[in-house]
């Protein structure tokens, strides 16, 4: 053990009162932050995962981020009149070439794709009527991009293969309508389409929209009621690593022309409210941490002044001011190493307490476990935050410890 | 010879809306193995004088050759260095650090130059206390000896780093006669049986009759006056 080190020790050993009220802050400082930082973010990583899980990674649609550049524009770049607005006289919309561009996203790896057909229908039902967004999908596919099939309470996604005038709908819609499985409802496209489905399978995804207002028919369907043979107009895109939606996203967008918008990106509002939040969160924690801060420079000023003499007696004999600095400093690490250390276990054993508490939120049938996130940069944060508030608080009396004159003290003695 | 320690025109003025002046014009050479005293009465500036000889104060004038090398260009780490090397200080109060053994006490300047190995530095503070009777003292507080004892173990700490020059600053104005005239006796024994320098300030007048030689300082300066007043 090094010197200075020997007298750090010595200096907060021989302080026991001072130096366990020190310990005690930050202690208690690393173990809040611990456990309130978990708990936010168990809460933060729990609410994205169940958007991940309920909303495609990257939905591809028939639209384009920028409008695309007029024929005339790119025939006559220098012409004097601009023409706006210039259209095929029948367009049907849709993505163009669309199975090659499946057979493109498809060939990356560590994803799925469903190719569907979305648009806004008419449902009428014994004089009611509800318009909804209806959903065209290949049924297999579709359970490789999405949970619905998991939200059914009754029938299957397969149904909609088997049964091509099945439709499948939401619990809330369902309910409004008095609908039950079996039931046959109207449904009119804006073409002025009509036709009459049969009820295979109800959802309930706890989402009260998305349960009032979604449908599901089989993809063949949608194009004929529609009136878009042979199209589609999104791709649900499912990834291995949601966290990499962003760039796969760019790639799909950049190689196909179409708009392809990441859950990060749909998302973004949502996220930066999360920032905030947790902006705020480690705020707080971290005040706590200031706090106890406060309580180290305390004891260490403390002990600086009382040893006023000893440290002019070390200079004297040859102890350099960087020597008197590192023995405060060393007191300020050691005090944050062992209140980090507890404060990790603390905070550890809290983290279980919270784990372990069950709630039943309003509206939920279930218990509910509080979410807490275990990962190890939570400990690193609270450790290392410790240490730098607890070395921080050291700085300044170690450094005027360093600049005590020997012969200023030495004559005040003599 | 070149002298071990020497003075030139020193001074030392303390800065404020009015200066005060603490010494001037100090010129003296000290050689290897002398006992020096300075004596002079309360606030003549010997203690001041003892604290520039021994770097641990920067003179406002002058300087000050240590092996007939000018000190007045070191650094605050070089002097410190110099300090651990080659001075050794003891003061009126012993000034050891209360927290620590007398053992520890002495081990502190061995282990920050860190010449030596931890056994042999602990085998050279056992043998230095043994050496001035402490050796059944060594894992004893301060607080545990007694006050002549205290100022033998600091005298021990002092000549830990075996340094050529000892300044001792009033070392037995806190003892009673007998643990004063022990301490007295060690000094003067450092002179003759080890070769050191010893550089003291006191008042006591038995203390400088055993003295090689004794400098006498009012307001600040050498006084000869003074000096040869001792003399007789």
């Amino acid at each position: 053990m090094s010197i200075q080190l020997g007298i750090a020790v010595t200096h907060l050993v021989n302080r026991k009162r001072p130096t366990l009220v020190s310990l005690i802050g930050i202690v208690l400082g690393v173990a809040f932050f611990l456990a309130v930082s978990s708990l936010m973010r168990g809460s933060e990583r729990d609410f994205i995962k169940r958007l991940i899980d309920n909303s495609p990674h990257i939905t591809v649609s028939d639209e384009y981020r920028n409008p695309q550049v007029q024929p005339a524009v790119l025939r006559w770049p220098e012409g004097a009149v601009e023409v706006r607005r210039v259209k095929p006289l029948h367009e049907v919309r849709g993505i163009r070439g669309h199975a090659q561009k499946l057979t493109f996203i498809e060939s990356l790896p560590g994803l799925r794709a469903a190719p569907t057909l979305v648009s806004a229908v008419v449902l009428t039902f014994a004089g009611r009527t509800q318009g909804v967004t209806i959903t065209g999908a290949i049924p297999a596919k579709m359970k490789q991009v999405s949970t619905i099939e998991e939200k059914l309470i009754e029938g299957s996604l397969d149904a909609l293969a088997a049964n091509s005038n099945g439709i499948i709908i939401g619990v809330g819609l369902a309910k409004k309508f008095g609908l039950s499985m079996g039931s046959v409802l109207n449904v009119a496209a804006t073409t002025g389409e009509g036709r009459a489905l049969k009820i295979v399978g109800i959802f309930r995804t706890g989402n009260a929209s998305y349960d009032e207002a979604q449908t599901f028919v089989s993809l063949k369907r949608a194009q004929s009621l529609l009136d878009r043979p042979n199209r589609v107009n999104r791709f649900i895109i499912q990834l291995d690593d949601p966290y990499s939606a962003r760039g796969v996203a760019a790639l799909i967008e950049a190689r196909t022309g179409y708009k392809s918008v990441s859950w990060l990106e749909a998302s973004e509002d949502l996220m930066s409210v999360l920032f905030v939040r947790n902006m705020i969160m480690y705020s707080v924690v971290s005040a706590i941490l200031v706090v106890a801060a406060f309580g180290i420079y305390n004891t260490i000023s403390t002990i600086v002044m009382e040893k006023t003499h000893d440290i002019a007696i070390l200079k004297s004999m040859g102890f350099h001011a960087r020597d008197i600095r590192w023995i405060f400093l060393a007191e300020g690490v050691l005090l944050g190493l062992i209140g980090s250390l507890l404060g990790l276990l603390l905070g550890t054993g809290l983290m279980r307490l919270l784990a372990g508490v069950e709630l039943k939120p309003p509206g939920a049938s279930e218990l509910v476990h509080l979410p807490i996130y275990w990962g190890y940069e939570q400990f690193l944060l609270a450790a290392g935050f410790a240490l730098v508030s607890a070395v921080g608080a050291a700085y300044l009396p170690a450094h005027k410890a360093g600049r005590v004159q020997p012969v200023t003290i030495l004559r005040g003695m003599g | 010879m070149t002298p071990v320690l020497a003075a030139e025109q020193l001074g030392r003025v303390l800065p404020g809306e009015v200066p005060v002046t603490l010494v001037q014009e100090v010129t003296l050479a000290v050689e290897r193995g002398e006992f020096v005293v300075i004596m002079g009465p309360s606030g003549s500036g010997k203690s001041s004088l003892l604290y520039l000889l021994g770097l641990l104060d920067t003179p406002t004038s002058g300087r000050i050759l240590l092996d007939g090398r000018d000190t007045s260009g070191f650094g605050e780490d070089e002097l410190a260095t110099t300090r651990l090397q080659k001075l050794g200080f003891v003061f009126q109060f012993h000034f050891l650090l209360a927290e620590f053994s007398v053992l520890d006490n002495v081990m502190l300047p061995l282990r920050r130059l860190g010449a030596l190995a931890e056994p042999a530095a602990q085998i050279r503070a056992r043998d230095l206390l043994e050496q001035f009777g402490l050796n059944e003292h060594l894992h004893k507080r301060p607080h545990q000896i007694s006050g002549g004892q205290r100022q033998r173990a600091a005298i021990a700490r002092a000549l830990a780093n075996d340094p050529p020059i000892i300044f001792a600053d009033e070392p037995t104005g806190n003892l009673d006669t007998r643990a004063g005239a022990n301490v007295r006796q060690i000094l003067h024994d450092l002179t003759r049986d080890f070769g050191k320098t010893v550089i003291a300030v006191t008042h006591d007048l038995t203390f400088a009759k055993a003295a090689d030689r004794r400098i006498g300082i009012v307001d600040g300066r050498i006084d000869p006056n003074w000096q040869a007043s001792l003399e007789r």
